[in-house]
């Protein structure tokens, strides 16, 4: 159980940083966090990474691909579309 | 599948640049690079997974990679700013489905390895499982009714909560005949199959459940609520990122994903606030249609109607005047156009500037984008506090394709949208508002603000009735 509680830990403390960060991004930003954060959750792709990385067994494989694939999509398109509409807002 | 300490301490290196780089969300200004950052700190978490792990087959995760990143890369790049939460919608949809999907390959890589499943490990994968599945089919919905694809009317059907409430129970019976193998066996019991394996079967119906009920619960809600339902399951990717994390034991899905679900959430309520409802009402109240549906009952009622030659005398001989957009102004694609006639104003030297509401468009912050990309300064983007402080001293307001959120009626309590914030419009000298018709907003009331002494109406397709204007104000 050692394991789980100081991820509670940490999922706990996490939430509390993220709320104070993140309440403090103007709605003017909120599509681009959006989009930011939806990037971020492409971080899945790590554990996508450790399960394909040793799969044993092709359904592991399989799985682990499919969430690798998911999860790139994620990241690179989320990071990419999230620096395209930044790079609009512009002051003139 | 241990991580080193090397690892460890590279992870939180890039838990640091992810949080620092959310905070240069904060101004328009630096956040461009928050965002730089916040991919650096995913590029480092990447890297030092691959150096971490013993990766066996190179080549498949090398194609899978690529794979995904020209995908993500060709929808970035291609998709118009308009179908910005379709696109959304779809990103939180692989964001669970990634999760769900490692979450699906643990659970048979530890039931494969013969050593059994611990209940700590066993709920985790549950969770993660649950949480991904309901993510990925439920943001496939919302995408359909983006789109178009779905209907956008609420679709109901009798006892659709009662039938809800008891697939999400079977959901859990299952979830937890799975995590411990003393419930399995009670439930296998239960249904007279008597020690049943505990295992595929069990899993597999978990997930068609977690499908059904992603589909369920975003099927009832109507077009008009997506930014609540999109930013409710950008959160939840973020949690199943984080449950995933749980199963794997690794710090960093953890802290990425809570830092997600916070964000979600934190627009969740303002959704809910901005439109003056409660989460609960949004889900189960089947509110929102996919477009006006009801004619404004008390259409009798005189109006003052103007044309485009007189509506651009007004705005081109008024000292300060603030536009409110609404959805309807990027349905008709008339944002370039509003830019015109905004700079043509300025070079008269008008005062302009924009008041946006929080949910004007199909996401939190989506009329912002498309204004932005219609080249408007940031600078001239007002949000609801900032923009009803000058009302009483703007000449002019021009509202285009905007009804509910400028509706007096939100200040009656005994009004349907009662205490719904609004933008104090009818405080200003003269209100101009670019519309089709008289007919209702979503909220499917009349709004008296067309009847005031103040207001002129300017009927027509806000595209076209906006390039007249461009004509107009030029010559005025």
């Amino acid at each position: 159980m050692g394991e789980l509680l100081i991820g509670l830990y940490v999922f706990v403390l996490a939430t509390l940083a993220g709320r104070e960060v993140i309440s403090k991004v103007p709605p003017t930003l909120h599509t681009p966090l959006m989009s930011g954060a939806n990037a971020i959750s492409g971080i899945a792709i790590i554990g996508a990474l450790v399960v394909t990385g040793v799969a044993d067994s092709t359904w592991v494989k399989v799985l682990g691909i499919a969430g690798i694939v998911m999860a790139t999509i994620n990241v690179v398109g989320g990071f990419m579309v999230t620096d395209r509409m930044l790079q609009m807002f512009r002051k003139r | 599948m241990e991580t080193s300490i090397i690892a460890q301490l590279a992870y939180l290196v890039s838990a640091i640049l992810f949080v620092s780089g959310i905070k240069q969300l904060s101004s328009p200004a630096t956040a461009r690079s928050g965002n730089a950052r916040a991919s650096v700190a995913m590029l480092l978490a990447i890297v030092v997974t691959l150096l971490d792990n013993e990766i066996l087959d190179w080549t498949t995760v090398a194609a899978a990679v690529i794979a995904g990143a020209v995908i993500g890369g060709v929808l970035a790049r291609r998709i118009e700013m308009t179908a910005m939460p379709q696109l959304v919608a779809v990103f939180n949809g692989f964001g669970g489905g990634a999760s769900a999907a490692v979450a699906a390959a643990e659970f048979v890589r530890l039931g494969g390895s013969g050593a059994g499943v611990e209940l700590g490990a066993g709920v985790t994968i549950v969770l993660s499982t649950l949480i991904g599945a309901v993510t990925f089919s439920g943001s496939l919905i919302a995408f359909g009714k983006l789109q178009g694809v779905v209907t956008g009317k609420p679709v109901t059907f009798p006892l659709q909560k009662s039938f809800n409430a008891l697939l999400f129970l079977a959901v859990l019976v299952v979830g937890a005949g799975l995590a411990d193998a003393g419930v399995g066996d009670a439930v296998a019991s239960i249904f007279g199959s008597g020690g049943i394996e505990i295992g595929v079967p069990f899993f597999l119906a978990l997930v068609a459940g977690a499908l059904m009920l992603g589909v369920l619960l975003v099927i009832p809600i109507g077009g008009a609520d997506m930014p609540v339902v999109v930013s409710l399951l950008n959160s939840y990717s973020g949690l199943a990122a984080a449950a995933t994390g749980f199963v794997l034991g690794n710090m960093m899905l953890i802290i990425a994903g809570s830092l997600v679900g916070a964000a979600g959430l934190i627009l969740t309520q303002l959704m809910c606030k901005a439109m003056n409802r409660s989460l609960g009402n949004v889900a189960f109240g089947a509110f929102g249609t996919d477009g006006p549906t009801t004619k404004a009952k008390t259409g009798e009622r005189p109006v003052r109607d103007v044309d485009a030659e007189q509506a651009a005398m007004v705005l081109a001989y008024a000292g300060s005047v603030a536009v409110v957009p609404g959805y309807g102004l990027a349905v008709a694609q008339a944002q370039h156009e509003l830019k015109k006639v905004c700079d043509l104003l300025e070079e008269r030297g008008v005062r302009v500037r924009f008041g946006v509401h929080p949910v004007a468009g199909r996401m939190p912050g989506h009329m912002n984008v498309l204004l932005a990309e219609a080249d408007v300064s940031y600078d001239k983007l007002l949000d609801l506090d900032d923009i009803n402080a000058e009302f009483d001293t703007t000449d002019v307001v021009l509202i285009v394709g905007a009804n509910d959120v400028v509706n007096p009626a939100a200040r009656d309590p005994a009004s349907v949208i009662a205490g719904m914030p609004i933008l104090d419009v009818d405080k200003a000298r003269t209100v101009i508002v670019m519309k089709r018709s008289l007919s209702a907003g979503f909220a499917g009331i009349d709004n008296d603000l067309f009847y005031m002494e103040n207001t002129l109406m300017f009927f027509g397709d806000a595209r076209q009735q906006m390039s007249e204007l461009v004509k107009e104000v030029r010559e005025a």
